[in-house]
């Protein structure tokens, strides 16, 4: 048997490039002629360009063109759907505003020219030139007076995913509650602010005579991507190719909103050369996308016993006009326990704001956040342990669909939480802990993230000097791809990891879905799976026709690929290596294509990702500063592939989350819609002094039905769920409940 | 970023030559705060004096106290030894703000002189009349959340974004400068009045060449009330120099952060302490005289009880009646929270 090397906690294979500065991220690659965008953006939120003044732009030094919506190129609609994922109206996930095709104006940062220049300072300088003048309307930038206010049906277009439902009969089932909690819990705009900002590069070139566009792009979504552009710039699919090895983080960013690469794609048609726009800082809060505001309410029914019978969640949360993309807050409140009545709404209001997109957890991380700390309340009310009013109302089935779980062992995650934190030698009793001056809290919270799968395609090719490659357009945006994807490679190839390579961010290898939803390892990977045995196939043919081999004759069935060699399965001694058989066929390769989906397993169990998160919390509560002691969680997510860069994610997943509930908040100038605070410095992520002690375990139990490696996605399951630890660990430090995110000092102390 | 000139000086008096026969000319010494503003098209200089390479680089004895050149970096003063013991306010100060990379660029006499951290100045789209004057002030009636409890005009409300500032006022530190001439440190830097495109008294071309500590032989400290645990601006701050008579306090000087356009002095609460004993109400009884006249706005309202309670805690320390949070002169001692993860000593 060849050593396994999935489940190992092998060191990133992109590693050393990343850390040497070897890696090449968008902005980065050196093309030839480049020529360099920047863009002005529109000042105000709501009106029209009434004039556009580009003269002292144009004579500026180095300017080789202007486009503004005067002189740009007009481009067709985004399509209505693209695979599966519905794109334009209520409940799709972008925006159908495109750059430079309008005088009106819908956001702040709205793009409104790029100027085009030699060097990437004059055109930043030029850029500062374009003088606008605008008519001006008052902005809505008010959830509650918002005048296009709707209710979407679906999300993202998905029958299974209604964002308007009612099980049973929550409202007479709550009236009826012996206990009852009702709440709101607020929720502030945050933004990914991933490292590496937006780029492309666009180059145009004539390929048989027909235009032929080539992007560099920090995309998630290859094939999104490509389509979009495609149908955008009115090309076929095949004359758009985008490249993308690395990805500085995302987030939820990069994926769906595409104003940066049509901007550099007309900015590189218009002067004839390739062009790069980079983004500043300050433009990632217009352009990159965002998680959207939220309101929340909250109500619980319950027995004495603490049963619950009736569980609602409203959402208000906004997009802008031209998205409608809503925050799915129930993602939880829909699964999460075994309640008989549950109803969940979601309203979108329309602002002049740019348009949310997902972020890490869409509406699991702060629905969850407004659910689980209910849930804190509401055993609050029953004099109750948290972890015990949860194992109260476990629910054993998924209670909306009633299917059964594909796998749930969320007993043991709250068992083992318990331990790590140290949960039972706690003093229950809020406001009772304290070190020093400060005071000390114990917090917990439900987690879980759907395990996602969905169909991929892959490439593997055997070389006849042993090694082989297996490709496929998924994404490395840190999460580990490279490093995962060729450890299932090589145990599906039968080779040392060394002697495998795997490809990938590059919309000429076989199709992969956007990296997104964790589901990539889910879908990548069987997909890579079926593409190494295609490649081992094709080779067990040529052997058993080679009359040299000692597989001569054998059935194909009798052999089994070990350790690089194929050899018969009731004589391993019989056999040979992969190269061998190549370099007699005078071969230099076998290539294979393999594809994965998911089959009726799909619609016969619900897959989930299950998880149990604790906090303990220091509060010193005269300043309302709140830092974490720790964090303990414990989570469900099937096998994992790689501990080590599982781990990373995770731990990466729960920082997110810290900064998500203690300081992450976007402002928007109340009059004019603004972004307000546009920097790393003033908008606050964690740093390392507000990192706590993690400490992660797994269960490590491969589901059973995913697929045949058992493994889901990891991506965001981190995020969701620790908001609401720390902030249940901040009731229990101080005895009060804060009900608005983020929990910045003159919360606490002040409100 | 607009094009721009850059020489760079080899003496004091060819940088201010330089500067001050060009205008629009500017000195630049880290660039830590200058850079970024260029980058966000706030600043415009001609022309740009680099002064990094001049000798200014000393920390040397001065008259019973310390002269610190204004070259210095705000890593070598913060870990100067002698000044670490004698005036822990300005270690405190110094290493409770920004980051190890920003220290070991920005000069002791550029941080005092950085610029305002109200939001509305770093974008160019908002009405702003410290970066363009007569154009208004956003921040007004806008997002506030930052802004000045004290001495705010109609034409500004920002604050002053330095935490060395405010130590080196509690420690009534001086400038010099190549005027020649000195001045006192609460008043280098300006109230917004109806220009506050002026944050400071210096003259186009005059240049800092060093800071001046007055001897002093009390304990002083510096906290600081942040968002984030590390890298964040003050949201409040405040610096104390105790100086001890016996059991009784001799003179108390206390300066806030945060709070004004400058750091701000309370002179009220400093006579209300001298020659008393250090005791808990005493403490609170000056604090509340020192947010006595606070005019807080929209959204800072929050900074008055913080602010009282961060004057309260940072007396309680320096007179000793309650520990610190870390080692004086440390960052751990200025930081109010202390910083994530388990209590290295649970007290």
């Amino acid at each position: 048997m060849t050593t396994q090397a999935t489940g190992k906690p092998l060191d990133r294979v992109d590693g050393r490039l990343k850390v040497t500065g070897a890696a090449r991220f968008t902005a980065e690659w050196d093309v030839p002629n480049l020529a360099y965008g920047a863009v002005a953006s529109s000042a105000i939120a709501h009106g029209t360009v009434r004039s556009i003044d580009v003269s002292a732009a144009r004579k500026a030094p180095g300017v080789l063109a202007v486009l503004t919506h005067e002189n740009a190129p007009r481009l067709q609609p985004i399509p209505e759907k693209i695979g599966e994922t519905q794109f334009r109206g209520e409940g799709g996930i972008s925006e159908t505003l495109q750059p430079l095709q309008t005088a009106a104006i819908e956001y702040a940062g709205q793009p409104l020219a790029v100027v085009v220049a030699d060097t990437h300072e004059r055109a930043r300088y030029a850029a500062t030139l374009v003088r606008v003048a605008y008519e001006e309307r008052p902005p809505q930038l008010a959830m509650a007076t918002a005048s296009r206010k709707t209710l979407p049906e679906m999300f993202l277009g998905n029958s299974k995913e209604k964002l308007q439902v009612t099980i049973g009969k929550p409202k007479s089932a709550l009236a009826a509650a012996p206990v009852k909690v009702e709440r709101v819990y607020e929720s502030a705009i945050t933004h990914h602010n991933p490292i590496e900002q937006l780029a492309t590069v666009a180059r145009w070139e004539k390929r048989g005579g027909a235009d032929f566009l080539t992007l560099y792009d920090t995309t998630r979504g290859i094939e999104v991507l490509q389509e979009v552009m495609a149908t955008s710039l009115g090309l076929p699919k095949e004359s758009v190719h985008i490249i993308c090895p690395f990805i500085g983080g995302a987030f939820g960013s990069k994926g769906w909103l595409y104003a940066p690469p049509l901007l550099t794609a007309m900015a590189a048609r218009a002067v004839g050369r390739p062009v790069k726009i980079e983004w500043r800082r300050q433009d990632m809060f217009a352009v990159a996308g965002q998680r959207a505001a939220t309101r929340q309410t909250l109500a619980l029914g319950a027995t004495r016993a603490g049963k619950i019978t009736a569980l609602q969640h409203d959402t208000q949360t906004h997009s802008s006009l031209s998205s409608g993309f809503t925050e799915p807050c129930a993602r939880l409140t829909r699964m999460m326990y075994a309640v008989p009545n549950i109803s969940f709404t979601h309203q979108l209001s329309h602002l002049h704001l740019p348009s949310p997109c997902p972020m890490r957890g869409p509406g699991e991380t702060v629905g969850s956040w407004a659910l689980e700390c209910a849930m804190d309340e509401l055993a609050t009310e029953l004099n109750l342990d948290p972890v015990e009013l949860r194992l109260r109302n476990y629910a054993d089935k998924n209670p909306e669909t009633g299917k059964p779980w594909s796998s749930k062992n969320l007993r043991q995650c709250y068992a083992r939480g318990k331990e790590l934190i140290g949960w039972d030698q706690r003093n229950p009793k809020p406001r009772s802990m304290r070190e020093g001056t400060q005071l000390i809290g114990y917090g917990m919270a439900s987690t879980m993230y759907p395990a996602g799968r969905g169909e991929a395609q892959a490439r593997a090719t055997i070389f006849a000097d042993g090694r082989a490659l297996v490709q496929s357009a998924t994404h490395e945006l840190g999460n580990g791809a490279y490093t995962i994807f060729r450890q299932i490679s090589a145990d599906a190839l039968s080779l040392p990891i060394e002697r495998v390579r795997f490809e990938l961010g590059d919309s000429a290898l076989p199709s992969a879905p956007t990296t997104g939803g964790s589901v990539t390892t889910a879908t990548v990977g069987p997909a890579a799976q079926a593409a190494a045995r295609a490649a081992l196939a094709a080779l067990k043919n040529l052997a058993v026709r080679d009359a040299e081999s000692p597989l001569f004759g054998a059935a194909t069935e009798a052999i089994d690929a070990q350790e690089g060699r194929l050899v018969l399965k009731t004589n391993p001694a019989k056999g040979e290596e992969y190269g061998a058989i190549l370099r007699r066929a005078k071969l230099p390769s076998v290539i294979a294509m393999g594809g994965a989906k998911p089959g009726e397993e799909k619609d016969k169990y619900s897959f989930y990702s299950f998880g149990a998160v604790f906090a303990q919390v220091r509060v010193d509560e005269a300043s309302g500063s709140i830092r974490v002691a720790r964090l303990c969680a414990v989570y469900d997510a099937g096998r994992l592939m790689n501990p080590k860069t599982a781990h990373s994610q995770i731990i990466g997943g729960m920082a997110m989350g810290v900064g998500a509930t203690l300081m992450e908040a976007t402002h928007y100038d109340p009059r004019n819609g603004r972004a307000v605070v546009r920097n790393l410095a003033d908008y606050h992520v964690p740093s390392c002094a507000d990192t706590p002690d993690m400490t992660v375990e797994w269960l490590n139990i491969p589901d059973p039905h995913i697929s045949e490696l058992g493994a889901r996605g990891i991506g965001e399951i981190g995020c969701v769920g620790t908001p609401a630890a720390i902030t249940n660990a901040v009731f229990h430090a101080t005895g009060r409940r804060l009900r608005s995110l983020p929990l910045t000092p003159d919360k606490l102390a002040f409100s | 970023m607009h094009p721009f000139q850059y020489q760079r000086a080899d003496s004091a008096d060819q940088a201010v030559a330089a500067v001050a026969k060009t205008p629009g000319a500017t000195f630049i010494a880290g660039g830590t705060s200058h850079l970024d503003l260029m980058k966000e098209d706030v600043h415009h200089p001609s022309l740009l004096v680099d002064v990094s390479a001049l000798p200014l680089k000393q920390i040397t004895a001065f008259e019973g106290g310390v002269r610190i050149g204004a070259g210095v970096s705000n890593t070598a003063a913060a870990y100067h030894p002698d000044l670490q013991q004698r005036y822990a306010a300005m270690s405190e100060a110094l290493l409770a703000g920004a980051s190890v990379q920003i220290r070991n660029m920005a000069s002791m006499a550029g941080n005092p002189l950085q610029r305002t951290r109200c939001p509305y100045f770093r974008d160019p789209a908002q009405a702003c009349n410290k970066r363009t004057p007569g154009s208004g002030c956003a921040a007004i009636g806008g997002y506030n959340h930052v802004h000045a409890l004290f001495g705010a005009s109609k034409a500004c409300i920002a604050t002053h974004p330095s935490d060395l500032a405010v130590a080196l006022a509690a420690l009534d530190a001086r400038v010099q400068t190549t005027g020649p001439r000195t001045i006192a440190f609460p008043e280098l830097l300006r109230l917004p009045g109806d220009t506050p495109h002026l944050d400071t008294v210096l003259e186009h071309g005059e240049l800092i060449t060093a800071i001046d500590l007055p001897a002093f032989a009390g304990r002083s400290h510096y906290l600081k009330v942040r968002e984030r645990a590390s890298y964040a601006y003050a949201l409040v701050s405040c610096a104390v120099a105790l100086e001890m008579d016996g059991p009784k306090i001799r003179r108390a000087r206390v300066a806030l952060g945060g709070v004004a356009h400058k750091p701000w002095r309370v002179g009220p609460a400093e006579a209300l302490l001298a020659g008393q004993l250090p005791t808990e109400q005493l403490f609170q009884a000056a604090a509340n005289a020192a947010f006595a006249d606070a005019k807080p706005l929209e959204h800072n309202a929050y900074k008055i009880p913080m602010g009282r309670n961060l004057m309260v805690r940072a007396l309680l320390e320096t007179s000793g009646l309650q520990p610190m949070q870390g080692p004086a002169g440390t960052a751990f001692a200025a930081s109010v929270g202390g910083v994530a993860g388990r209590l290295a000593t649970p007290r």
